[in-house]
């Protein structure tokens, strides 16, 4: 077994799995049952003055069978009154002394944060997360990601903090910015001790074409909310991975946005996390999930023999180049396998719309299209393959034609039945950054051709 | 290949009989896990005996977790490979599946359950069985007996193993394993299977002892109390009852468990040939009819007393035997075997009412051989041999519900000679109960 314990800016945490500021961890008694179940730490629901929730206050996207795929919200800060909170701060720190507990905090000025500041950490937090990431609602009162959009602000409010505060600081990063480096070392500047993203990214999530509201619908009307869940990983993973790769970033990240298994933490953590946070996975199937995610970490590193999550972190770093830093000499091609095949041949349609028009069936030549690179009639493969189960309705890949995009493999329902199968390409091995140094940048049928 | 395997002689009429439901490759499991819709307190769940938490199980496939899959399921039911193979899901968890309400296919929950284990436990690259996911904790200086090598006896000494116990299997049999190696249908299990899961769980560090028999002219009982801190009783039930009509004894004229233990084990016995005469309406009776249709007899009858609807053979079970060409022949008993120089020729049947003959309603059915399967007689002799040890009017081991403590608090008891033949998982659930049970009666104790 692999140690998952962590140390993120001096806040210990038995593994880096924790739940997001967000209902999951609206109370203590929620906590302490998520405690119980496996998760490592938790970040409170974010406190400050208490607020006042709509209803309706969620909306969804489906994917085929799969639910809430991504998920909208409009709701606000805690509403619930602020010394309930710290005092179930203080019985759950008492009970979990082992646990992570961070508060999240969002106010407005000077004052009321070096006020807020004391109260959450005479309550026993382990440290705090300033929310400068919710965009809606709490933006429109000078709070949360209009604060995040501003490196300015960023800076003043995390040196105000750091200022009142004895415990390590994290700053909570909105994605709704062009440039999350700029804001990253905004915080840094004002001496923060962690980054945490992403908050929700400011969305619509659907429209009830019905009554012409946007959803979540409140009576007559709607606003915009924020965008989390699955949908949303990958943007969170290029901006985790922006931070990380900045040599300005000198302090410690807590990955969040989508993960919902051990492989999502993961790779996450192989691109600069320390600790990874979790929403709405938790929302859409409970705290239950937790126990595959540490398992599942676990038998991940110990197959890799890795001894620690620690050994994992920042492991995809390095191979994350620019694009221009890329080998354009390096060529795959599409390879069908006969026996798993099931013959549905969406692969032949994907590649003829939206591809390069190199997938055929049948046993017969093919004619190219009129704008194919290379010359004459596609060959089908000798000895012609018979599909196991898809028999005559076998696809096969024209190679020459191939360019190795994998739109094919993408679309196959069949797991692995498509394979990508490394070829020697014509084109040399270097990279567009290569070719600018030696001046041959210029490719023939230009604009000023 | 293991010791025990390697026993088993090739040439046996069950190898003819392939696998029904094959195991899944790692895209169809995955593809199947990913249906699943992971229901809060699930049905599928409650049905199950063992009570597996099948929706943590399956998301486990569907996530890549194939070795967490197999410990949430190993957990609950140590046998979860067999049962896996051998459980009528269509009657348990499957059946109870949220999708057979939404008139949508049930999730294939015995296949992804084989899937999990076979692969994690048979993994070509570790050394196959338990140990491959678990370390027995340290000997905690407890030693435990168990009469029978079949199911029961095996969960009751492999969840004791893990606790640090030390186990010790009697088997009066050659090969272990109880009915899962003599009597599973092979298109579900076959017997080399059925042996190769003994083999895991023996990896636990329990000791077998082959071609033992606990009772009169073997190991005694009193001797294993003294012997032993605990002794467990997992001898299943007896041989096949009988007609009781003349002209019974003889060749031709079988009983259903023996035919099919050799018809799984013994190379020297042919393949079903000519008419076949089947008696009997449960499971067992169905089982053996579909063996004979499938290893290619000319003709197989079911010959039952009562109408179809009073069966306690499984509905899907009959309706397999259909297709496979089996006939039924409701409301008939046989009154007599007829004979012609001592082979058989025929069998006489009388139409029934209540299931009961009426005079003067006899017929002749012409057959080449009858096997008969109106249930098991029970093994009596047993609680002679265990001080306190208790049957009930049936001969039926009596044994707490919930702990499976016997008459004599040192003795245990479970599966099909307590229940009176129930399934594997069943007797997998006495064993583990009883096991559960007295750890922690021996914790309490010791803590005390
Ligand atoms: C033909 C047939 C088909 C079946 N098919 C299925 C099925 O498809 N699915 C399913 O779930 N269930 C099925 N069952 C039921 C299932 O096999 C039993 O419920 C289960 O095996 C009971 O387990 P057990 O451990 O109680 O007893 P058994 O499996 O009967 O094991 C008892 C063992 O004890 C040994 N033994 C007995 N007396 C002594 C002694 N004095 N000393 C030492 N050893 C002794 C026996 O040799 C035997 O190996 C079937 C049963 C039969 C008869
Ligand atoms: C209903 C809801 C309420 C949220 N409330 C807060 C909040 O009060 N403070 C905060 O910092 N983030 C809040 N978030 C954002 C989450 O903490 C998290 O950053 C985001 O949901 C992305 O993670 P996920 O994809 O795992 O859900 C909220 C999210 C949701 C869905
Ligand atoms: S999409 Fe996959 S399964 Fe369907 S025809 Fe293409 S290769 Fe075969
Ligand atoms: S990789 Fe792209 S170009 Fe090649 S066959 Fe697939 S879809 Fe067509
Ligand atoms: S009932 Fe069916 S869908 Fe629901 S958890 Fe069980 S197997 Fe999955």
């Amino acid at each position: 077994m692999a140690d998952l314990s962590i140390d993120f800016a001096g806040i210990r945490s038995p593994n880096p799995f924790w739940l997001a500021s967000a209902p999951p961890t609206n109370t203590g008694e929620q906590v302490m049952r998520a405690f119980d179940a496996g998760w490592g730490g938790a970040v409170w629901k974010t406190l400050g003055d208490p607020i006042m929730n709509v209803s309706s206050r969620f909306g969804a996207v489906d994917l085929g069978t799969y639910k809430m795929m991504g998920l909208n919200n409009i709701e606000l800060i805690s509403d619930r009154p602020l010394d309930v909170n710290l005092k179930e701060i203080y019985e759950v720190k008492k009970r979990y002394p082992k646990h992570a507990l961070i508060a999240s905090l969002m106010t407005e000025t000077r004052e009321d944060w070096r006020v807020l500041i004391k109260k959450a950490e005479d309550a026993g937090a382990d440290g705090l997360e300033l929310n400068f990431g919710c965009p809606h609602g709490m933006c429109e009162r000078g709070m949360g990601s209009c604060v995040g959009q501003e490196p300015k602000l960023i800076t003043e409010i995390t040196s105000w903090a750091k200022e009142f505060a004895k415990t390590p600081v994290l700053i909570k990063l909105t994605p709704n910015t062009g440039d999350i480096v700029e804001v990253g070392l905004a915080a840094v500047a004002g001496g923060c001790d962690g980054l945490s993203l992403i908050n929700t990214i400011k969305s619509i999530v659907g429209i009830d074409l019905d009554r012409m509201v946007a959803l979540p619908r409140v009576g007559d009307a709607s606003t915009n909310g924020g965008y989390c869940g699955p949908a949303v990983k990958p943007i969170a993973l290029h901006l985790v991975a922006a931070l990380a790769r900045e040599r300005g970033i000198t302090v410690p990240i807590s990955g969040i946005g989508g993960i919902s298994n051990w492989r999502d933490a993961a790779e996450f953590i192989a691109l600069g996390s320390t600790s990874v946070q979790v929403c709405t996975a938790v929302m859409h199937h409970g705290y239950r999930i937790v126990e595959d995610m540490i398992e599942g970490l676990n038998e991940f590193l110990d197959a890799r023999g890795m001894k620690s999550v620690e050994q994992l972190r920042r492991a995809a770093i390095r191979s994350y180049r620019e694009w221009g830093e890329l080998d354009l000499g390096y060529k795959i091609v599409a390879q069908i396998d006969p026996k798993t095949c099931i013959g549905c041949q969406v692969c032949v349609t994907a590649c003829n719309d939206g591809a390069h028009q190199c997938i055929f069936v049948g046993d017969e030549e093919k004619q190219r299209p009129p704008h194919a690179h290379t010359h004459g009639n596609a060959k089908p493969p000798q000895p012609f393959p018979v599909g196991l189960i898809a028999g005559e309705r076998l696809p096969w890949i024209d190679e020459p034609e191939c360019v190795g995009c994998n739109l094919c493999q993408l679309v196959c329902p069949v797991p692995g039945c498509i394979t990508m199968k490394e070829v020697e390409g014509e084109a040399p091995h270097e990279t567009w950054n290569d070719r600018t140094r030696d001046g041959r940048t210029k490719l023939p049928g230009g604009i000023h051709d | 290949m293991g010791e025990l395997t390697s026993l088993l002689e090739g040439g046996r009429a069950e190898e003819a009989l392939p696998d029904k439901k094959p195991l899944y490759s790692e895209a169809e499991a995955r593809a199947e896990a990913e249906r699943c819709l992971y229901c809060t307190d699930a049905p599928c769940i409650q049905a199950c005996p063992t009570e597996i938490d099948i929706p943590t199980f399956i998301k486990k496939i569907a996530s890549g977790n194939v070795r967490g899959s197999a410990r949430t399921i190993l957990e609950q039911n140590l046998l979860g490979y067999s049962c896996s193979r051998v459980c009528p899901v269509e009657e348990l968890c499957a059946g109870s599946c949220v999708y057979v309400g939404w008139g949508r296919e049930p999730i294939a929950i015995g296949r992804l359950q084989r899937f999990a284990t076979e692969t994690v436990l048979a993994e070509p690259t570790k050394s196959p069985g338990l140990r491959a996911l678990y370390t027995p904790k340290p000997k905690i200086g407890k030693r435990v007996a168990c009469i029978g090598g079949g199911p029961a006896s095996l969960a009751f000494a492999g969840y004791l193993a893990l606790e640090g116990v030390d186990a010790v299997v009697l088997e009066k049999r050659a090969i272990a394993g109880g009915l899962n190696a003599t009597g599973i249908a092979p298109y579900k299990l076959h017997a080399a299977e059925a042996v190769r899961e003994v083999e895991w769980v023996l990896d636990l560090g329990i000791e077998l002892r082959r071609n033992v028999s606990v009772g009169e002219g073997g190991v005694r009982g009193a001797q294993l109390l003294t012997e032993y801190d605990a002794v467990f009783v997992g001898v299943g039930l007896g041989e096949d009852s009988r007609l009781g009509v003349p002209g019974e004894d003889g060749p031709g004229v079988i009983g259903a468990v023996d035919w099919i233990e050799r018809m799984k084990l013994d190379p020297k016995t042919d393949k079903p040939r000519g008419r076949v005469v089947v008696v009997g309406g449960g499971n067992t009776a169905i089982d053996v009819a579909r063996e004979c249709a499938q290893l290619g007899a000319q003709d197989v009858v079911m010959v039952y007393r009562r109408t179809r609807d009073a069966m306690s053979g499984y509905a899907h079970e009959l309706a397999a035997a259909r297709k496979e060409g089996v006939r039924l022949l409701e409301q008939a008993v046989p009154v007599e075997v007829i004979r012609r120089q001592g082979a058989l020729v025929a069998v006489r049947l009388a139409r029934t009412e209540g299931g009961r003959p009426v005079p003067g309603t006899e017929w002749e059915l012409a057959c080449d051989q009858i096997i008969v399967a109106i249930g098991q007689s029970k093994l009596r002799a047993i609680a002679g041999e265990l001080p306190g040890v208790e049957l009930d009017a049936k001969g039926c081991v009596v044994a707490d519900a919930a702990t499976g403590q016997t008459g004599n608090p040192r003795v245990f008891a479970g599966g099909d000679c307590v229940n009176g033949g129930k399934e594997v998982v069943n007797a997998v659930a006495d064993g583990r109960n009883a096991a559960r049970h007295l750890i922690a009666q021996w914790k309490g104790s010791s803590n005390g």
